[in-house]
């Protein structure tokens, strides 16, 4: 089956007062993000779109795919799974090497292309870390940078799932940016929860969190988008800045400044 | 009655699950009784018997294995239950060889396996996974999903017929099909016989000796090079 819409339904907050958004969908191509402050419910409404709620949740919200009750064999077959959540606690425990783990993952795929496929992969996650991932080295001795580019590359590339829950990957250390424009090259549909402005204006809409409730649904207008732009480049600036520093050199004021004027603002 | 027998490794998340099934029973005002069985130390049938208020036993192997336990007081378990007015017996046992399965035929055999434990943990472990109906696979939000993926495709490639269930039961999630299960599972038939043949023979070291060597045992023994032999009358 084809994954073209999924569909949530609102339910209740932690007081137990109906949701103000009673229903929002995404199609194939969509990027939204979910924000509001911590514990608000955020991590919590994306667990309810990735366990497919049927009002069996404690926030009684209810999930469908393509306009219908989502099917068993989804929710019991990770691998028939369309959704691929990466928490905040996303781990590999695994201490196989990088390039056997992927192989054993894309076979059970049933990839016809393994090396190909591992390839894709590993380039993938290597755009969005600062040194590059070694396909002999040990899942377990990734940085957590490493690991979290590679559980984004693993899932879209590897794991294919139409849907993409990343729960705070700004946290990771990876290239948050360039993530977003290297996914909107695939055909998904993408849920951020975060804290980063960047990634919320970049977003179609946001979902606003209070409460444990989804409060309202913002839907990014021509202005936002407008700084957006603006507020991307400060952000380029401001990874200029931490390269400088990682690479062990020296942010001296003269640099700094002609960094600012490089500004179209 | 119905017996529901849930296995498997220590602090796997059993306790937990069963907490959240019993707690969808009460809703359904189902009376379940639930037995303890375990080596050493337990708390869980006071925690259980104060949130639910259903009759709780518990009981230590100490020095027989729980799976050997389990074999030699069901009987008089099941007793206990009916007479406490109980629809449901809820057996709790931490299998600790794997060598045997506490599954009884008619009952409902689930094995609880957290995802955490590695994506070889299916191939190493035997008939407490492979005789089971259900097989549960707890904490799978700390697992990336291709681990996930991986480990239930291990479940499934040892046990080709078990219904795999991914739960989060800290948040009582994939709780619900469990619950299914139970509900479905025919009454248990007397007498009772284990689903599974036990390890062979009679096992010198479970007696009690505790020379080291094969060369002080008899029964079924093997060496570091050669296979299986057998060695006695």
């Amino acid at each position: 089956m084809e994954v073209h819409k999924i569909s949530v339904f609102g339910g209740y907050g932690k007081d137990g007062s109906a949701e103000k958004v009673n229903e929002f969908s995404l199609e194939v191509g969509d990027i939204i993000s979910i924000v509001g402050p911590t514990g608000c419910g955020k991590t919590t409404l994306i667990n309810d779109i990735e366990l497919f709620a049927n009002e069996n949740t404690p926030s009684g919200r209810r999930v469908t795919i393509n306009d219908e009750p989502v099917p068993e064999d989804f929710i019991f077959d990770p691998s028939n799974h369309p959704i691929a959540l990466i928490s905040q606690h996303t781990n590999f425990l695994s201490d196989l090497p990088v390039e056997e783990f992927l192989t054993i993952h894309a076979t059970v795929r049933g990839a016809t292309d393994v090396a190909s496929i591992i390839e894709e992969t590993l380039n993938f996650a290597n755009e969005l870390t600062g040194e590059p991932i070694m396909k002999d080295i040990a899942m377990t001795e990734l940085s957590g940078g490493q690991t979290r580019s590679l559980l984004i590359a693993d899932a879209v590339v590897i794991g294919n799932s139409p849907i993409i829950l990343l729960d705070e990957i700004e946290n990771a250390g990876i290239h948050r940016t360039k993530a977003l424009e290297l996914l909107k090259r695939y055909k998904k549909i993408f849920v951020f929860v975060t804290h980063d402005p960047c990634i919320a204006l970049m977003s179609d809409f946001r979902i606003v969190m209070k409460n444990g409730a989804m409060q309202s649904l913002i839907v990014t207008r021509p202005e936002e988008r407008k700084v957006a732009g603006k507020m991307k480049q400060i952000d380029d600036m401001m990874l200029d800045f931490r390269t400088i520093i990682r690479s062990g050199e020296e942010l001296t004021e003269s640099i700094f400044n002609e960094n600012f004027k490089v500004l179209t603002f | 009655m119905k017996l529901v027998i849930f296995a498997g490794p220590p602090t796997c998340g059993k306790t937990t699950v069963i907490r959240q099934v019993l707690k969808r029973m009460a809703a359904r005002q189902i009376k379940a009784a639930y037995l303890k069985i375990d080596v050493l130390y337990a708390d869980d049938d006071t925690i259980i018997a104060k949130e639910f208020g259903i009759p709780v036993k518990k009981i230590y192997s100490g020095e027989l294995c729980p799976d050997h336990c389990n074999v030699v007081v069901l009987d008089e378990a099941v007793e206990w239950a009916d007479s406490c007015g109980a629809g449901y017996l809820f057996v709790e046992t931490a299998g600790l060889c794997l060598r045997c399965s506490p599954y009884v035929e008619n009952s409902l055999g689930i094995v609880v396996l957290e995802a955490t434990s590695g994506m070889n943990l299916p191939r190493k472990i035997g008939p407490m996974l492979t005789l089971a109906d259900i097989s549960v696979i707890t904490k799978i939000d700390l697992i990336s999903q291709a681990e996930r993926e991986v480990f239930r495709y291990r479940v499934l490639e040892s046990a080709k017929k078990i219904t795999v269930v991914e739960s989060n039961a800290l948040y009582g999630i994939g709780i619900d099909p469990i619950v299914k299960q139970i509900l479905k599972t025919p009454d248990i038939e007397f007498p009772m016989f284990l689903r599974g043949n036990p390890p062979v023979g009679t096992c010198t070291i479970c007696v009690g000796k505790k020379e080291i060597g094969a060369k002080h045992h008899f029964g079924v023994l093997r060496t570091l090079d050669e296979d299986l032999v057998y060695v006695g009358e």
